[in-house]
């Protein structure tokens, strides 16, 4: 743990959620948006483990825990709104979801 | 070079292709696949700074439930695939581009900007077993329980209302 400066973790945690961003940017499937915020909760986590673990304080994994419980929480929750869109529209394209749009 | 370094670079690698990789894949389920990788890769990374505990939980939770959870969705919603990801040039994608670009620079200015990691002291490397279930089970259970309760509770919340929304009709 000591041989690898933090930063590393930090810059490739940072290249994690950039890419995240972009996901949800430049995807037009739903599924697939869902799926980058995904991974912009995981780049966040990769974070919090990191300063945990170098300043030896347990409280960064245990809000780790807590950030999975919602993910899954949130995924569960999500994809269910997907599938009832699913059912009224036939589609998941965001671009033709638009019933609040004016 | 020792084990550790390799280790690193050979698991962040594999992260951060994965990553891309998966947000320029047209067909949703191969997304989905590369996704499941990143998160083993990230796990090994969790066990590399001492949280055992973490990495379990990630391959658990994570690369099982959850990606499980998503690849039944993309099962039973036939999507088609998405042919446009990097030949559409419309202005607005240049611009998301451009946005994350600026995010990822920033973020590396701060990392950089702050104080810069020193050699660990001994008395945190006494606490290398910050991440050991015992650790996380004791705190978990003393210090922090009213969130914990507060995640059960969530937890039974988002299953009731994912049972409602997924349901035929709900009036």
């Amino acid at each position: 743990m000591s041989s690898i400066p933090m930063e590393y973790y930090l810059i490739l945690s940072a290249f994690m959620f950039a890419v995240g961003v972009t996901g949800v940017l430049i995807r037009r499937n739903a599924i697939v948006v869902f799926m980058c915020i995904e991974l912009m909760l995981n780049a966040a986590n990769l974070t919090l483990v990191t300063f945990s673990s170098y300043m030896g304080n347990p409280a960064g994994q245990i809000f780790v825990f807590f950030v999975m419980t919602v993910a899954a929480a949130e995924a569960a929750v999500g994809l269910a709104i997907i599938i009832a869109i699913f059912r009224n529209k036939l589609t998941v394209n965001i671009d033709e979801i638009n019933i609040f749009k004016w | 070079m020792n084990l550790e370094i390799i280790l690193f670079i050979l698991l962040a690698t594999i992260a951060a292709v994965t990553s891309v990789l998966m947000i320029t894949r047209k067909n949703a389920v191969i997304s989905a696949v590369f996704l499941v990788l990143n998160f083993f890769a990230l796990a090994g990374l969790y066990l590399l700074l001492n949280a055992q505990f973490i990495s379990v939980v990630q391959i658990i939770v994570y690369a099982g439930a959850i990606m499980v959870l998503f690849l039944f969705v993309l099962m039973l919603l036939r999507t088609e695939n998405e042919n446009q990801i990097l030949t559409d040039k419309k202005p607005i994608k240049y611009f998301a581009v451009l946005i994350t670009v600026f995010v990822f620079l920033q973020l590396v200015f701060l990392i950089f900007k702050g104080e810069p990691s020193r050699d660990l002291t001994p008395d945190e490397i006494a606490s290398i077993n910050t991440g050991t279930i015992q650790n996380i089970g004791r705190e978990l259970y003393t210090n922090y329980i009213i969130p914990f309760e507060a995640a059960g509770f969530l937890l039974l919340a988002a299953t009731i209302g994912a049972i409602v929304l997924a349901k035929k009709k709900f009036e």
